[in-house]
């Protein structure tokens, strides 16, 4: 079914890309922070982005999230036509993102956040818990302000509101980022899961052993592109 | 849309709940500030036209309404910070909340602060300024009116200003300029609720609800665009 300029569609299996880039250059500010990429992502597949700070990464993550605009090129998340405002809005609704920031508000608790952040993306409740209990949230962290959290353990929260999303593009920004040993394998592990379960991944990271490691792993197609001064090379 | 607004709008509370900004600033700058304006203008002073009343009696409402519009003012910047920080207003836009939800939820949010700040601040106006209330639903119709369109103009230009560095300073300089009809008018208004004749408050009362629909009307409709541009 189409509607306007992108396909509502909720069937998970499709022969399209879920992303494709052909020349897309995005703006920061004046400043091409993507200056024309080209990019195919599949279905089920993991996409590692390398490339040194300011090449142009989170970008390329934000666009495809629908947050940064597309100001010259050609593109489509999900099928949706990422030149067109109303159409950038519904990618939002079906990717998670991880950024920098972790989005959490520091005076609310870790569950507090979870269920304003789940509520306001259309999750049900059942699927609150499951989150937390798998990032390790549910027993002291619970009723934790956001404010007294290590940089870690906010990174979990953060990773929650994810899973609990489900979305069918994963867009992670260094996700490694912060966390001991344990935080990163079981990032790898939600990833890996996510992977099994039909969605397909992007993610930036600048430990490339850990994430051509995570590639290794995948049940699905990986691959590594390295991105430099706001272009894609594969 | 509704449910959008209500989600905000208890979201926003909790985190004052939690934070206290509210009770430990907020309260007591606008209580300084009706302590400070009283300090200004000598207790015995007579009204020259109505020597029953004193000068400070005569500009309570003007020197309440000041008082309130300031402490809107931390409010509003305040509502709009904790979603600058951290990456929450990207988050937002994630969501897919009706934009014109999440804008009457921020302002219904700071609607219902600025009413326990009016409560507090009007107990200290009677308290400080001595005057008395002799219309009461005047006066109602005029804080429910004021505080709207002060929550709905004031929610839509702090949204304008939050992703900006300057948002602190700038907020001031957008919002009082066009708040200004409404300090006048519920001024009068409330004057009127207070010495009477009513008769003489109720086109005032009129002309604020109308502010305030038009502000509502304008904050609903260009919400999402405020929201795309930050």
């Amino acid at each position: 079914m189409k509607t306007g300029r992108c396909s509502v569609s909720l069937q998970v299996m499709s022969d399209l890309p879920v992303v494709a880039l052909d020349g897309a250059v995005s703006l920061i500010s004046g400043f091409p922070a993507l200056a024309g990429a080209d990019l195919v992502v599949e279905q089920g597949e993991i996409v590692l982005l390398e490339g040194p700070n300011g090449a142009g990464k989170s970008t390329l993550l934000r666009l495809c999230a629908g947050l940064a605009p597309l100001h010259d090129g050609a593109g489509t998340v999900l099928d949706c036509d990422l030149s067109s405002r109303p159409a950038r809005r519904r990618v939002r609704r079906q990717v998670g993102l991880l950024a920098h920031a972790s989005a959490l508000y520091d005076d609310l608790t870790v569950e507090q956040n979870l269920r304003f952040w789940a509520a306001a993306n259309r999750v049900d409740e059942p699927a609150i818990e499951p989150a937390m209990q798998r990032l390790g949230l549910a027993e002291r962290l619970r009723d934790v302000p956001v404010s007294g959290l290590s940089a870690g353990q906010r990174r979990r929260t953060a990773m929650a509101v994810i899973v609990c999303r489900r979305p069918r593009l994963w867009l992670l920004d260094e996700p490694h980022a912060g966390l001991d040993r344990s935080g990163r394998d079981l990032i790898d592990d939600l990833v890996l899961a996510a992977i099994d379960a039909g969605a397909s991944v992007m993610l930036s990271s600048h430990e490339v052993e850990r994430a051509s490691g995570l590639l290794d792993r995948s049940s699905g197609p990986s691959r590594a592109v390295t991105v430099v001064g706001g272009q894609v090379r594969c | 849309m509704l449910n959008d607004a209500l989600l905000l709008a208890a979201k926003d509370l909790r985190v004052e709940r939690r934070s206290r900004v509210l009770t430990g600033q907020v309260l007591p700058f606008g209580l300084i500030v009706l302590i400070l304006f009283g300090f200004g203008i000598s207790p015995d002073r007579r009204v020259v036209e109505a020597p029953d009343r004193t000068v400070l009696e005569q500009v309570a409402p003007g020197l309440f309404w000041l008082a309130v519009l300031l402490s809107a003012l931390l409010a509003l910047g305040r509502s709009f910070a904790i979603e600058a920080v951290d990456g929450n207003l990207d988050a937002l836009k994630l969501t897919g909340l009706d934009p014109a939800g999440v804008f009457l939820g921020k302002a219904l949010a700071i609607w219902l602060e600025l009413l326990a700040i009016e409560l507090l601040l009007g107990v200290g106006s009677l308290a400080l300024y001595g005057a008395t209330i002799t219309h009461p639903l005047l006066l109602l119709v005029t804080v429910l009116a004021a505080t709207t369109s002060i929550a709905a103009a004031g929610t839509l230009y702090a949204a304008l200003a939050s992703g900006l560095r300057v948002r602190d300073t700038l907020v001031p300089l957008l919002v009082l300029p066009v708040l200004a009809p409404v300090l006048l008018g519920a001024t009068l208004a409330t004057e009127a609720a207070l010495f009477g004749p009513a008769g003489d408050g109720w086109p005032w009362a009129g002309l604020i609800s109308t502010f305030a629909v038009l502000y509502l009307g304008a904050g609903m409709v260009s919400f999402g665009v405020l929201l795309e541009e930050t």
